[in-house]
């Protein structure tokens, strides 16, 4: 009997090439997904070097982070913007990597098109320049972001070096309540574990709630793995995630299909397998979440106060200067805290699941008026389906428009960036101060918290219009 | 890309005590667009460090006479949130060649070392011992020394040793990367791509 492993060991394991003494693991990458924004530096790196794009089959390029989502059929106005872009599409001609640009119908997020494609599969390591690469670990693969440098590596060797990070295992039992998301469970895990909580991990998620997410679902918990500082996040395939990649564009048919279906069964943590970390939580305390603070980790409950600075793991100080960027105070209600916008989008909740989930609670009500909403699928695809489901009637007739696809104003390097000193609940992934926009105040929240916002205009317990 | 080769560096620091410092600050977003790498230096922590018309703020530790150096101590979990190597290459190009915290996010870490610039890890202790010694005295020397793997605030001798890869170590002090590293297993690796089921 050989020794139990974990889900993790075993895809870790198995993409070693080579241990480098006292140094970190060569890695195997099968997947390599590249954008505009960290791409470019890396190309001429190779170029500067005289290498090339060793298996460019195995790259899959798209442009996301700075595409406008209004008008993208005409030419992108900003210049560097169009530069990047430009950039992006004529490296993939050159060395002949599969490329997504804008118009094409495939095009969207990264961590929204690879999955939906059947790109993504259970078993592979996957990297990306951007952190939440970790996205894809909901299929059973081991994802992660990486840097311009590490972009420049991947595609000069399709390796990668890393030492190997510990392990974490977080359980999640029972049942979750009424109106709360799979981004309420992460939000709550994260506010337990601290924006550093995971540091130094790779975490697999596992019990109840996760064995009865859906695959979308999956995806929005291992997406924001990375904001408690964990390389990524984790869950076995199982009929849920056959199911889901089944038939996909890309995804394996056929022979190839049923050959790997039986390798797939054996991807999931040994009886016996130890973690360095287990953390255990239960479902029931768990209600929809809100952030109030400039980090993922300070987020509460919708009904509770926002916390006093001693019962908070930062430092009392960043605390503070944190409250005071957001223009809270402690002990304050975070119930009918006044917003100006509501984003529906990102890699995080820019999916169909999302949408229908906005659409469940504006449905038959109106945007308040003082309410700027930008909704914003995650792809192409994304969108069709809204429209082909009905949801875009059911948006509309409520007062709201949909955009094109596109990160947008998660990170808002297009032209969607919520203005200074406004307040914008968001279903994206990070607070952080100027996020989305120089001066803008984020509230980090799931697709029902967002739409009780945008149809009462205020911060509002979606239980109550449910 | 090359960077200095890192052995001995004694400087003076500048603080930053702020937990949870993330790389949109070090970097906002805005300033990515860039389809080479230089010129970030000019925008480290551009939101922290000017006002909206573009005038500094005095009152941030850059725009302090008072403070300066080679050497950046920041606050726990520097360098958390996006993966974005600019942020490194922002902090290289500002001057910095090495951040001291009690605690650094990974990706960070990992970009850090492959631009060149060497993330120290210290015992929170140590991390309060300099920032009071900053305090006391903004001239305050540190040592870092790459191959002994110790800092040193000069003026009292305290000294602690900070744990890093020997691979790594022996990267920085060469100024090698991974990838001239990788780029001479070539054969190894295609014959391992084979073995791939998809």
């Amino acid at each position: 009997m050989s020794t139990p492993k974990t889900l993790f060991d075993k895809v870790w394991d198995e993409h070693v090439i080579r241990q480098v003494k006292d140094g970190p693991d060569v890695l195997f990458i099968d997947r390599h997904f590249i954008h505009e924004v960290t791409s470019p530096v890396a190309f001429l790196g190779l170029e500067s070097r005289g290498a090339s794009v060793l298996f460019s089959g195995r790259t899959f390029a798209t442009a996301d982070h700075n595409t406008p989502t209004l008008n993208q059929h005409l030419p992108v106005a900003d210049p560097l913007s169009a530069n990047q872009l430009a950039a992006l599409e004529r490296n993939a001609t050159h060395y002949g990597i599969s490329h997504w640009g804008l118009g094409h119908q495939k095009n969207g997020i990264v961590h929204v098109v690879g999955p939906e494609n059947g790109i993504t599969l259970p078993g592979m390591t996957i990297v990306c320049g951007d952190s939440h690469t970790s996205t894809h670990g909901a299929f059973g693969a081991i994802a992660f972001g990486i840097g311009t440098s590490e972009v420049e590596m991947v595609l000069a060797t399709q390796c990668i070096m890393q030492p190997k990070p510990k392990k974490m295992r977080i359980t999640v039992n029972g049942k979750v309540g009424k109106a709360v998301l799979p981004k309420d469970v992460i939000l709550y895990i994260i506010s337990q574990t601290s924006a550093s909580g995971a540091t130094g991990y790779f975490v697999e998620y596992a019990g109840e709630v996760f064995e009865n997410m859906s695959m979308e679902g999956r995806m929005t918990v291992c997406n924001m793995t990375i904001e408690m500082g964990a390389r990524g996040g984790m869950i076995a395939p199982d009929e849920t995630t056959l199911n889901y990649l089944k038939g996909r564009d890309l995804s394996p048919k056929g022979e190839q299909w049923d050959k790997l279906v039986p390798y797939w069964q054996t991807l999931k943590t040994d009886e016996g397998a130890t973690f360095d970390l287990d953390l255990t939580f239960d479902a029931a305390d768990i209600e929809p979440q809100i952030t109030y603070g400039t980090n993922p980790g300070l987020g509460t409950g919708v009904t509770h106060q926002i916390p006093m600075a001693d019962a908070v793991k930062d430092g009392s100080a960043s605390y503070k200067k944190s409250l005071q960027y957001m223009g809270f105070a402690e002990n304050e209600s975070m119930l009918g805290k006044p917003v100006d916008f509501v984003f529906l989008g990102s890699c995080t909740n820019g999916r169909i699941e999302d949408f229908r989930a906005f659409a469940s609670i504006v449905k038959g009500r109106q945007k308040a008026d003082h309410i700027t909403a930008w909704l914003v699928p995650g792809s192409h695809v994304v969108e069709k389906q809204i429209k082909d489901e009905g949801i875009l009637d059911i948006l509309t007739q409520a007062g709201f428009e949909l955009r094109q696809p596109g990160c947008s104003a998660c990170l808002a390097m297009n032209e969607d960036k919520i203005p200074a000193g406004k307040y914008a609940v968001s279903t994206s992934n990070r607070n952080f101060e100027g996020r989305q926009g120089p001066g803008a105040r984020t509230l980090l929240a799931s697709p029902l918290v967002a739409a009780a916002a945008a149809v009462t205009g205020v911060v509002t317990d979606p239980r109550q219009l449910i | 890309m090359a960077y200095e080769k890192f052995t001995i560096l004694r400087s003076s620091a500048v603080p930053m005590p702020n937990e949870n410092v993330d790389t949109d600050q070090i970097i906002p977003a805005r300033f990515l667009k860039a389809t080479e790498r230089k010129g970030f230096g000019d925008n480290l922590f551009r939101d922290w460090r000017y006002n909206s018309d573009n005038t500094p703020k005095a009152d941030f530790v850059l725009n302090m006479p008072t403070y300066s150096g080679k050497i950046l101590v920041g606050g726990k979990n520097f360098g958390s949130g996006s993966s974005r190597e600019h942020a490194a290459w922002a902090i290289y190009d500002y001057g910095f060649r090495c951040v001291v915290s009690s605690f650094f996010a990974d990706i960070f870490q990992n970009n850090s070392i492959n631009v060149g610039i060497l993330p120290v890890r210290v015992s929170p202790e140590f991390l309060e011992k300099i920032f009071a010694a900053i305090e006391a005295d903004p001239k305050t020397e540190l040592e870092v020394n790459l191959p002994a793997q110790t800092i040193t605030l000069l003026a009292t001798g305290e000294s602690e040793s900070f744990a890093i890869n020997e691979y790594k170590k022996h990267n920085l002090t060469n100024g090698y990367d991974d990838i001239d590293y990788l780029l001479s297993m070539k054969n190894e690796i295609a014959a391992f791509a084979e073995t791939r089921p998809f």
